[in-house]
């Protein structure tokens, strides 16, 4: 192996598969096996985080960016004129061993473009697979996209090896689709998603009974959705993740900001802001449809199809909501308390566990690191001697702005609102 | 010093516990501190420790029995993560944090039912609190920790940790890299772990091997680590959207007091 190539390689697979958001490396457990070489643990680890502040948990790379298709938003399309490269086989079994050994990563992600066929690229994407796995006992985790239009018998196989199998939905309507990849439809990411949720129940039905039964890709199946490429609404592109989570099963779907790569007039020109901001409102609603009982249509409406970017979902909620405040934390049900702004998740726990013990005030709350400036207006506060002023919402929004210092403030200028 | 005079000749004196700084040390400590009724205790590592002018000093005979004895009336009253919790503000070795486990331990005892959750209450939350920051650290470790290979096959690392969390993480690179000989090197504590291929054991010694030279690398190193290096920085920055550059998000997830050891942050060799 010349290693100056195997550098150069590196640099322009991995360049080309920093796009793929996904990063996890949770949600399988997979233990080291006849002391071969790594384990899984559950949670994930996030062993190193780039200038862009993202997570580097996996060694995510594409086997070739040489690809038949041109799909107007990807870096890797035909037309575009990029340096190209391939792995070998034995190069990228080579490199994530010694990365691994190294407690550099916690696995694999593996895509590709498409080369030859989507059988030809499946197999490959599976034999490195399978030889990590098999040849060297190989327990980390292995994230493989799997490639629409590949055989059954291929999928099958991946999902043996692996802990994780997405296909990318790219655009959140057909539409879009159709402007950006003329060549592709939905129905062909979405009929390998089926397979895939079929095998991934099947096989989890039958390791429920028979413990010894093997694993179908633990950690579920993923996708990931473009943002700001083109013109759809939050609405619309919550309406697809739901769908998503719903009827597939998805373990995570993943928003892109869409990073401007090319002069196409289609898209955003170059130099356009990636739509940080809006990325994570998307996410931030995406939790809330996930952990905190919310449905789409709380979230988003006709009335209001696109998110707020200057304050989060779920204070944008109970602004439109003020008639279910305040809330008495002492007495209200965890669901409820979850649903304050200002109480996380893991925070309402603690409230319902710590209020058995005695009545809590104010200043426990604040204790427990409640973000209680922000909550302390859906408080029903329990005393005697303060005066509970009633404000409107746009007061409330107001006050809590005043306080938040986001480096993209001026990115929320109501100027926004004109276009 | 106006309270203790305030107080006198009421109060009883405060009583210096001095212990050998073990685990098993301290909860001999409080078993002592029971059995002898010393209700205001300060505790103090070593037997040069200066003792404070208004208090007794009792030296603490470190009693694998006695400590057997607290950790069993412990686990009567508490979960596992609740004594797992004790134990992680113990490695905090943050000033005053014996006190702190004083204060819960003495509120475990006081009460029937298990209390761990009853977070309004200071004696319990500045336990949790401090042991979160802990484990947050332990799990940092299992993330930040930069093996090396030198030429006889042993996987190194250095880490400087601001918490003793190398027990911490001991068992889980144990499970990892169950087929590698390794030593993970805490610089500030002056001991490692080192794994066999077989079992994990304390050692102790002035490990000289201090960042990264070229030198260095070559003279004890495999002869594929400078290019593994290598390459990893290279994909470090290859992975980075420059477009969506975010320093204070990367530095809030990596402390610049982690940098050190990490082949990625280091400018080139």
């Amino acid at each position: 192996m010349v290693n100056s190539r195997v550098i150069e390689k590196l640099e322009i697979l991995a360049d080309a598969a920093k796009y793929d958001v996904s990063c996890s490396s949770s949600g399988s457990k997979r233990n080291n096996k006849d002391k071969g070489l790594g384990d899984t643990k559950g949670y994930g680890i996030c062993h190193a985080f780039t200038e862009d502040g993202r997570c580097v948990s996996l060694l995510k790379i594409l086997l070739t960016n040489h690809c038949i298709f041109d799909c107007a938003y990807c870096v890797s399309r035909k037309s575009n004129n990029v340096k190209r490269a391939a792995f070998t086989v034995e190069e990228v079994v080579d490199v994530t061993i010694n990365f691994y050994r190294r407690n550099y990563i916690e696995g694999l992600f593996l895509s590709s473009g498409i080369f030859d066929s989507p059988d030809y690229t499946m197999e490959r994407l599976v034999r490195i697979a399978k030889k990590l796995r098999i040849d060297h006992n190989f327990n980390g985790y292995i994230h493989l996209k799997a490639i629409p239009g590949a055989s059954d018998e291929l999928m099958k196989e991946a999902g043996l090896y692996a802990d994780r199998l997405s296909v990318n939905v790219e655009m959140p309507t057909e539409k879009s689709l159709k402007l950006l990849a003329p060549e592709k439809k939905h129905i062909d990411v979405i009929k390998p998603m089926e397979y895939l949720k079929k095998e991934i129940i099947g096989y989890r039905e039958e390791k429920a009974l028979n413990r010894k039964a093997p694993a179908f890709a633990p950690a579920g199946q993923s996708t990931q959705m473009v943002i700001g490429a083109t013109k759809e609404t939050d609405m619309e592109i919550l309406g697809m993740a739901d769908y998503f989570y719903q009827q597939m099963n998805m373990k995570r779907v993943y928003y892109s900001g869409y990073v401007p790569i090319s002069n196409d007039g289609r898209l955003p020109m170059i130099g356009t802001p990636v739509p940080i901001i809006r990325e994570n409102r998307l996410y931030q609603a995406d939790w809330l449809i996930r952990f905190y009982g919310f449905r789409v249509n709380e979230i988003v409406g006709f009335d209001q199809p696109d998110l707020d970017l200057d304050i989060d979902p779920k204070l944008g909620w109970a602004l439109r909501n003020l008639d279910q405040f305040p809330v008495d934390i002492n007495t209200a049900t965890l669901e409820m308390i979850k649903r304050i702004p200002g109480i996380g998740h893991q925070n309402a726990k603690k409230i319902v566990a710590a209020r058995k013990f005695n009545r809590l005030l104010p200043e426990h709350l604040q204790k427990m690191g409640i973000a209680y400036n922000r909550a302390k207006y859906f408080l029903a506060v329990p005393h005697p001697f303060s005066i509970q002023k009633d404000f409107t919402s746009i007061q409330i929004k107001q006050q809590i702005l005043s306080l938040q210092h986001s480096k993209y403030n001026a990115d929320f200028s109501s100027q926004l609102a004109l276009f | 010093m106006l309270i203790f005079l305030h107080n006198w000749p009421y109060s009883k004196l405060m009583t210096a516990m001095i212990y050998d700084g073990t685990y098993q040390g301290w909860l001999t400590a409080i078993f002592d501190s029971y059995e002898y009724k010393m209700n205001d205790v300060c505790f103090l590592k070593g037997e040069t420790a200066a003792i404070p002018l208004f208090a007794t000093a009792h030296y603490v005979v470190t009693d694998e029995v006695k400590a057997r004895r607290v950790i069993k009336g412990l686990k009567l009253r508490l979960s596992a993560e609740g004594l797992n919790n004790l134990y992680k503000v113990y490695l905090s070795e943050e000033e005053k944090s014996e006190e702190m486990m004083c204060r819960f331990v003495r509120y475990v005892f006081t009460s029937k039912e298990n209390i761990e959750q009853n977070f309004s209450n200071s004696a319990v939350w500045d336990v949790k609190k401090l042991a979160k920051k802990v484990k947050r650290e332990a799990h940092r470790m299992e993330a930040f920790v930069r093996f090396k290979l030198t030429k006889d096959n042993l996987f190194y690392a250095i880490i400087e940790p601001d918490h003793n969390v190398l027990p911490l993480v001991a068992g889980h690179f144990k499970g990892r890299y169950a087929d590698q000989r390794w030593l993970i090197y805490d610089a500030k504590r002056k001991y490692g772990i080192y794994y066999d291929l077989e079992t994990l054991s304390t050692v102790e010694l002035e490990f000289r091997l201090g960042p990264a030279s070229a030198k260095g690398i070559t003279e004890i190193c495999d002869e594929r680590e400078a290019f593994f290096q290598e390459l990893w920085r290279k994909y470090f920055s290859s992975v980075n959207i420059k477009a969506r550059n975010n320093m204070r998000l990367h530095i809030q997830h990596m402390p610049k007091r982690y940098w050190k050891y990490l082949p990625e942050k280091m400018p080139e060799i």
